[in-house]
This record gives structure tokens, sequence and C-alpha cells, in this order.
């Protein structure tokens, strides 16, 4: 049993040697009285994939767009490679947008689009063409480059935005939920090739997404913001396995959460009461679906067995998702790989020891009456 | 079955049919009187000869007169284009980007200048610019001139500012429109990829709101050279504009088949003016 979130995980290959090559400071934005992130710390380390997952509202796309530039940090200081670039304008900034909308320009060819960037800074015409080829090559757009941004199609759009911004060699790309206009198919295959790009460029990305799927797909590191705070960051499979609050683990994958009493080392949730070595008083616990047992259980200390009801199964393929009812007033939900239970009542366990403790984020002063 | 289709087919004509019959009767059937004219001739006691004939077209194309004043009205028309997008367009700029919680005022602002009468607004430059008017006496309090500035009134420049006046706001509408349209997305994705603000606004906002400048420039060209008023009201001699070229032939002249075919040739040009105008407008808006 762990209680504490992880450590900040290291950028892909480079060390951790000297400065982060984004870091953000304290940093907060209001909109009017609104607030909408609140004194933001994070540093962004070279050759990183960092997704700002978060529901709408969160505050992962004004936060983006403060790296970008479209919006003035109300407090607080960004930082790339030590040097201060919240008070340069966005056209100054080595950092580029993928808009969700792609934002392609309608009057250009895709060549022209991809050549954008260059073009403005005034870089030579063989330079541009050599760069842009290369760049609509690495998308796989270089058959498409006469065409207009209205003949192609979302996914190659998509693709062009990329390139658009990756023929400018940006120290960091920001991406703004990117794959919400693909159809889900499309996504998946974007996915791997975001990623594949990524590994390949060793481009440091900041990734926007409010899908939990994705950003564990594709992630180095996870930034869940919440109510335009950090709730918790980290590797992927250490945000999933250890959710520090009762927010991250329902947002992140399904979770049963448990509340519950300790009184002298006992823990007395619902209809289950076990040794749990902590403090006493009010917990909440989270168990993921596929933690649970059921068939051949180890009789061994630290399993805790219960019967239940399946009242619902919804079959995934691969594996099924079953409704178990506890009692009267507890649901839980289980993940059984194969052949799913046929009698309605049997027994199902969980190890103690796969319990996350989470963080109290609301105070829940009244008790879970004992079994 | 047959009636039932006929019915139906009145059924939805019907609605259509008074607008078609307005156009018919005083848009096509008067075109069609015109262009009859135009080929007719007058004999010497001002009779209508009803023979056809190309002596209007001749006299039209061998007496130099004739293409002068077409000449001055093309160029007239034009400068009152390049004026009113020079004063329209950073309105139009300024109204669709920067003017905020104002967008609303200044937009009225614009549009009310055309619910006061035509003639109003040209009768208030002849006091503006008039030997004893605002602006003379003004230059002659600041000892900026000797005497009265005779160039301003009843002059060709007195016509393209009273114009320039005038249409502006056909100007300025369809640059709003057009301005209003483009994604804020694109500005900022330009912005992004590098481009200092005049760059962004040569390379994206500039492009994208060309429809825009087309359709307003098409309005404020045509309503200008066809215009009978102000070079009436505030130009001189050497600012005689093809309509009242034309309604003097048709008036004072009595000359009707002669001014018939002025008023053909007229036609022509605006028709092939806004050909041009539309499939440039056109290739704009699928680009």
């Amino acid at each position: 049993m762990s209680t504490q979130p992880a450590a900040v995980a290291p950028g892909a290959d480079s060390g951790n040697t000297g400065p982060a090559l984004l870091r953000i400071e304290n940093v907060s934005k209001s909109f009017g009285a609104n607030k909408v992130l609140e004194s933001i710390s994070l540093d962004i380390e070279r050759g990183e994939f960092l997704t700002l997952l978060g529901e709408s509202g969160s505050g992962k796309t004004t936060l983006l767009r403060l790296i970008a530039g479209f919006e003035e940090a109300t407090e607080g200081r960004i930082l790339l490679e030590g040097e201060r670039i919240d008070n340069q304008p966005a056209y100054r900034r080595p950092v580029h947008t993928v808009f969700q909308s792609y934002a392609l320009f309608p009057h250009m060819s895709v060549f022209d689009n991809a050549a954008y960037g260059l073009s403005v800074r005034g870089h030579g015409r063989d330079e541009i063409k050599t760069k842009v080829e290369m760049a609509l090559g690495k998308v796989r757009m270089e058959t498409f480059a006469s065409r207009y941004p209205r003949e192609i199609s979302g996914g190659q759009k998509q693709r062009v935005a990329l390139a658009r911004a990756l023929v400018n060699s940006p120290k960091v790309l920001l991406l703004d939920e990117p794959l919400s206009a693909l159809d889900a198919n499309l996504r998946v295959e974007m996915q791997h090739e975001l990623k594949q790009l990524q590994r390949e460029l060793g481009i440091a990305f900041i990734f926007v997404t409010h899908d939990q799927s994705e950003a564990l797909a594709i992630s180095d590191r996870i930034v869940l913001l919440h109510r335009g705070r950090i709730e918790q960051s980290g590797a992927p499979r250490e945000i999933y396995a250890r959710p520090r609050t009762v927010y991250a683990a329902n947002f992140l994958g399904k979770s049963n959460l448990i509340r519950g009493f300790v009184t002298d080392g006992v823990a007395n949730c619902s209809i289950f009461s076990f040794p749990l070595p902590v403090e006493d008083g009010p917990i909440a616990l989270s168990l993921r679906p596929e933690v649970m047992m059921s068939g051949v259980i180890p009789s061994e200390p630290g399993v805790v067995r219960f019967e239940a009801e399946v009242v619902d199964e919804q079959f995934h393929g691969a594996a099924s998702l079953l409704r178990l009812r506890c009692s009267p007033d507890c649901e839980l939900m289980a993940r059984v790989d194969g052949e799913a239970p046929r009698e309605r009542v049997r027994t199902f366990a969980f190890r103690i020891a796969d319990c996350v403790l989470l963080e109290q984020d609301e105070p829940r002063p009244q008790r879970t009456e004992r079994p | 079955m047959r009636a039932s289709t006929f019915r139906a087919r009145l059924m939805t004509m019907l609605p259509v049919a008074p607008p078609f019959l307005w156009i018919a009767l005083f848009l096509f059937a008067p075109y069609c009187l015109l262009f009859c004219y135009s080929f007719w001739s007058v004999n010497e006691f001002q009779i209508i000869q009803r023979h056809i004939t190309l002596a209007n077209y001749l006299h039209l194309l061998t007496t130099p007169l004739y293409l002068t004043v077409i000449l001055r009205s093309l160029r007239i028309a034009f400068s009152v284009v390049v004026l009113s997008l020079l004063l329209g367009y950073p309105l139009a700029y300024f109204l669709a980007f920067h003017a905020g919680r104002h967008r609303h005022l200044l937009y009225q602002a614009v549009i009310v200048p055309l619910w006061v009468s035509y003639l109003v607004r040209a009768y208030a430059w002849k006091v503006i610019f008039g030997n004893e008017g605002v602006l003379n006496t003004l230059l002659l309090w600041l000892h900026a001139t000797q005497h009265p500035l005779g160039f301003l009134l009843y002059s060709p420049f007195a016509v393209i500012v009273t114009l320039t006046h005038i249409y502006v706001p056909f100007v300025v509408l369809p640059v709003v429109a057009s301005l209003e349209k483009i994604p804020r997305e694109l500005l900022e994705s330009s912005s992004d990829l590098g481009a200092r603000p005049w760059q962004t606004f040569l390379r994206v906002v500039l492009p994208l709101s060309l429809p825009g400048v087309i359709s307003g420039a098409t309005f404020a060209f045509l309503l200008s050279f066809g215009d009978f008023l102000a070079p009436l009201l505030l130009g001189g001699p050497s600012s005689v504009m093809i309509a009242n070229v034309v309604a003097n032939l048709f008036g004072a002249d009595y000359n009707w088949p002669l001014g018939a075919a002025v008023a053909v040739v007229i036609l022509l040009i605006v028709v092939a003016i806004l050909s041009v105008t539309q499939r440039l407008e056109r290739r704009w808006r699928t680009a």
C-alpha cells in the first residue's frame, strides 16, 4: 500500500543535468474574477511527451495558450532553456502549436501552408523547398503538396498542421486536442504516429486532451489538471496504479471508490472489514476493477473475500466488466478475463495490498455504517 | 392525375409570380425598349424614326467627346474606389478586430449616413467647398491663403470627395463582413509560426478579406460610374459624367435614340466589370 504520489518522471532520453527545457513557475491566470489557473509550477524536460489532462474548464488549454503566447499570465514566469519567454510576443517564441481546428490557411496550398513559418522568417527558396518536402514526407503528405486544405480529409489536414509546425524545428511542440476531431480508428492510428514521430524527432511535446485513455496511451508523463490546479502528475502507469486523490482515481480509468472509517487499525468500509495500518479516521480507497478476483481464490492472509450478486455484465471482447451488488447500498465493478461466471451469486475477493488509499479531497464527516 | 400535377405546379408558382411579373414589367421590358430605341433615330423635327440603323453607335464611336466623358467617368469612379478603400478598409479592420464594446456604436455610425438624403449630403459639401464656404473661410481666417480656393467646388475633386463620402459605407460593410468571417485561430496560427503583425495582415488577413474588398469596390465603382447628382450639383463643365450626358440626351436634346445608345454602352461596361469582379470574387472564395 502506498499513499504518496510518484516523483516526477524524467524526460525520455536526455539526463536531468542543467535547467529544465521549459519551466513554468507559479503561473496563475484570471479572466476577470474567474481564476482559471492557480499557481501552476511544472518542468518539462527535453524529448518528453507530456500530456495535460483534464475535463473542460480545468485550465489545460489556457496553460497551453500561455506557453504559446496567446494569453498573458496574471502571475508567474515561463522560462525556456532558462530564459523568460512569457514577456515575449507569440511570434518570437520558439514553440509552435497544432490547433484543434488545424487552422490551416484556406487560401494557401499544402506546400505554402507548411512553408509559412520559414517564409515569414525570410529563409531562402531552396532551403524552404528542401525542408518543407522533408517535413511533408515525414507525415506522408508529400504527394498532396499542391492541394488546398478544402481538398484533403481531416486526418490529412491534421498531418499538414503537424508538418507546418515541425518544419520550424520548435523547441517545444504544443498540441491542443489535435485528435479530437478524428473518428475513433483514425484517432488510434494517429496516436501511434504522433508517438513515433515524437521519438524520432526528440522534440518535447505538450499534448492537451480530455481523453484519459489517450493520455495513458501516448504520454511519458501525465499532468492531471483539476479546477486550475495540478491534481497529480506522473508516468501513466504510476498515476494509474497510484492515484493520489478521489478525483484522480475516478478520472483515470475505472475505479471502485470505497469510503469508510478506521478504528484501532481496522478499516470498516461498507460490508468490508479488514486490518489497515493507518491512523484512525475516515478513509477513501480506490480499487481497480481488474484487481478483483473470482474463480479460484488463493487462501492467504491479506485477501478479503466477499459474496456478491452479478447485476449486469458488459462484454468487451478480451474481458467482461461485471457490476456486483454486495449489499443494497454497495455496488462494485469487477473486470473478469475470459468467461464470465454463470452463477448470479458467487464469491469475489481482492488483496488489501491492491487498495490505494486516497487523500480526502472533500471532508466527509459522516461515518459509513458498520456491517 | 395530370390536372393535380398542374395544380401543384400552379400552387408553387403562384407566390413567385408577382416578383417575376415585377421584374418583367419594370426591368426586362424597359431594357428591351431601350435596346430598340438605340437602333432608331430622330429626324430634324425631333420625330423618332423607327428604321433600324447603326448611326447612333457610329456617332458615339466617331465623336471623341463621348469617349472623353466615358473615360472621365471611369477615372472618377476609380478614384472614388481607391479613396473609399483607403478610408474604409482601416475603419472596417478596426471595427472587426479592435472596436470591442464600442463595436455596435461605430457600426451604427457607419450606417447612419445612409439614412440621410443624398441631396442633403451633396449640398453639405457645397456649403463646405464654396467660395464663401466653411473650408475657404477657415483657410482665409488662418491666413493659409490670400484668396478663396476656386478648385474646391465645381471640379472633379468635389465630385470625387462627395461620392467617396456617400459610398464609403458600401465598402466598409462587405469588408467588415469578410473580416469577421476569418477564424481567429488563423491569426493566432500565423503569429505562432513566427509572423509579425504586419506579415499576418499581408499574408492572411488581406487575402482572406479580398472577397469583401472586391464586392465593396464593385459597389462603389458602379454606383459612382453611373452617378448623376454629384457632377450636376458640385461638378463644373470639367467634371460632366456619362449619366449627365444621358440625362441631357433624353431631356434638353430630345434625342432618345442616341441617349438609349449611350445607355446601352454604359450597360455593357457595367456588365463587363461585373462579370470580371464576380469571377475574381468566386476565385478567391474557393481558393
